[in-house]
């Protein structure tokens, strides 16, 4: 079997990545996992979080993603992301702009008066892993607190 | 029979309107190269989300379980049209074609007794169908600020749409727009999103995968994205069509400038011969009669 998939990260405006890996860590909805080359064909829900990509020779590079869902195949990861950046593109700034759309999200859920609890809590779920998105690469999400 | 004087000024005139439509033109033609890339970049991600999603409706639609964005509301009484037109004009036919495919329709649905409403995107639609069905608009989105289409333009309509789907506004959602086939042909398109079209023949391969966390929860989430993906599909392709329908309609302009200056010199150069020679009359038989 071959030792390296292909994996390509799609936004909805351009293909952001197309390389070579040995094995991908995705941030599923359901807790985190591991593609490698060969495995079982699936569709997986993400939570906003860090996609580590590790590439043939063993180095591994890192995307934050704002949700989305990958679909896996035997030789292949493609990942649909709305946003996906590098981690070095992750400043503060790219950082409270997808905290204060999450943040607007929860606002607009509770507004609605249609809404059911789950809509709210989906929402609001999607705020918490945004923070836990910051905290683990180093961004404060307190940060983020302007008002819009 | 006008003076020298006024087509000469005529002709001036006419070379300015040449001048500047012929710059138009070229501005077009810059815009819709990179309007065609944009939504080349675009179709992978709507490719893959159309596959995925063929794979999940084929399973999910014969089941009573089926989300409401995917089964509908169970009626077919509320209209909303969603009309998607330029900024700006000098397009040519770009907005009116539009505009006349979601008038018949809207004709159509309302000679059936439905109730119909119209939240439109761009201002050249809106104002054509003001006049008539202005109490029909329910929401109006601006787009004279955006200068480069981006996905988030797309999710706020997309968001618009779906809010006023969960408040219980309209049963079908359809939009229009024009599908950009080549530089000189725009097809005005109806497309239905809400409730979703199921596509036949893509679901083959999809009894396969493992779904995580399962089925329905993955098509609840995928449903609203897949309609802002489609929202975004039809602006881009709207934008390339409006560049290429302005680039058209400016290179016509061009040439039928390049026309009436022809015309209106051989007519310039006439009258002055004309002139000359009553002239040269004047002095010879002035001279005879000496």
């Amino acid at each position: 079997m071959a030792d390296t998939m292909q994996f390509d990260l799609v936004s909805p405006e351009r293909n952001l990545v197309s390389v070579p890996v040995r094995e991908v860590r995705l941030p599923g909805a359901d807790g985190d996992l591991t593609a490698m080359p060969g495995h079982a064909p699936a569709i997986v829900n993400l939570r906003p979080g860090l996609v580590t990509v590790v590439a043939g020779d063993g180095s591994a590079t890192e995307f934050a993603v704002t949700g989305g869902f990958a679909e896996i195949n035997n030789d292949s990861v493609t990942l649909l992301a709305e946003r996906g950046h590098p981690r070095a593109e992750m400043t503060q700034a790219v950082f409270n702009e997808m905290m204060a759309q999450a943040r607007r999200r929860v606002e607009v859920a509770k507004e609605r008066e249609t809404a059911g609890e789950e809509l709210v809590a989906a929402a609001v779920k999607l705020l918490a892993d945004m923070e836990a998105l910051g905290t683990h690469i180093g961004l404060d999400p307190n940060q983020a607190n302007f008002p819009h | 029979m006008p003076s020298l004087k006024d087509l000469k000024n005529r002709i001036g005139s006419v070379k300015n309107t040449r001048k500047i439509t012929k710059a138009m033109q070229m501005v077009a033609a810059a815009k819709l190269r990179r309007a065609q890339e944009a939504a080349e970049a675009a179709r992978p991600y709507a490719d893959r989300m159309a596959s995925v999603m063929a794979g999940l409706t084929a399973a999910a639609a014969g089941s009573d379980m089926a989300p409401r964005l995917l089964a509908g509301t169970g009626e077919d009484r509320r209209h909303l049209l969603v009309v998607m037109t330029s900024e700006r004009g000098l397009a040519g036919g770009f907005n009116s074609s539009i505009v006349k495919l979601a008038r018949q329709r809207l004709q159509e649905l309302l000679a059936q007794g439905k109730q119909v409403s119209i939240l439109t995107v761009g201002k050249k639609g809106r104002e054509q169908l003001k006049r008539e069905y202005s109490d029909l608009f329910v929401h109006h989105v601006d787009m004279s600020e955006v200068k480069r289409i981006g996905y988030e333009n797309a999710r706020q309509i997309a968001d618009e749409i779906l809010d006023r789907f969960d408040a219980g506004e309209f049963d079908v959602a359809t939009l229009f727009y024009n599908r950009f086939e080549t530089v000189i042909s725009q097809v005005p398109t109806a497309r239905q999103i809400i409730p979703a079209v199921v596509e036949e023949g893509e679901a083959a391969a999809s009894a396969l995968y493992d779904y995580e966390p399962d089925e329905s929860a993955i098509l609840n989430d995928l449903l609203p994205r897949s309609v802002a993906t489609q929202v975004f599909a039809a602006l881009l392709e709207n934008a390339a069509s409006e560049q290429g329908a302005r680039m058209t309609a400016m290179d016509n302009a061009t040439r039928n400038a390049g026309d009436m200056i022809d015309r209106l010199t051989t007519e310039y150069n006439r009258s002055r011969q004309a002139a000359i020679t009553k002239e040269l009359i004047e002095i010879i038989s002035g001279a005879e009669a000496l």
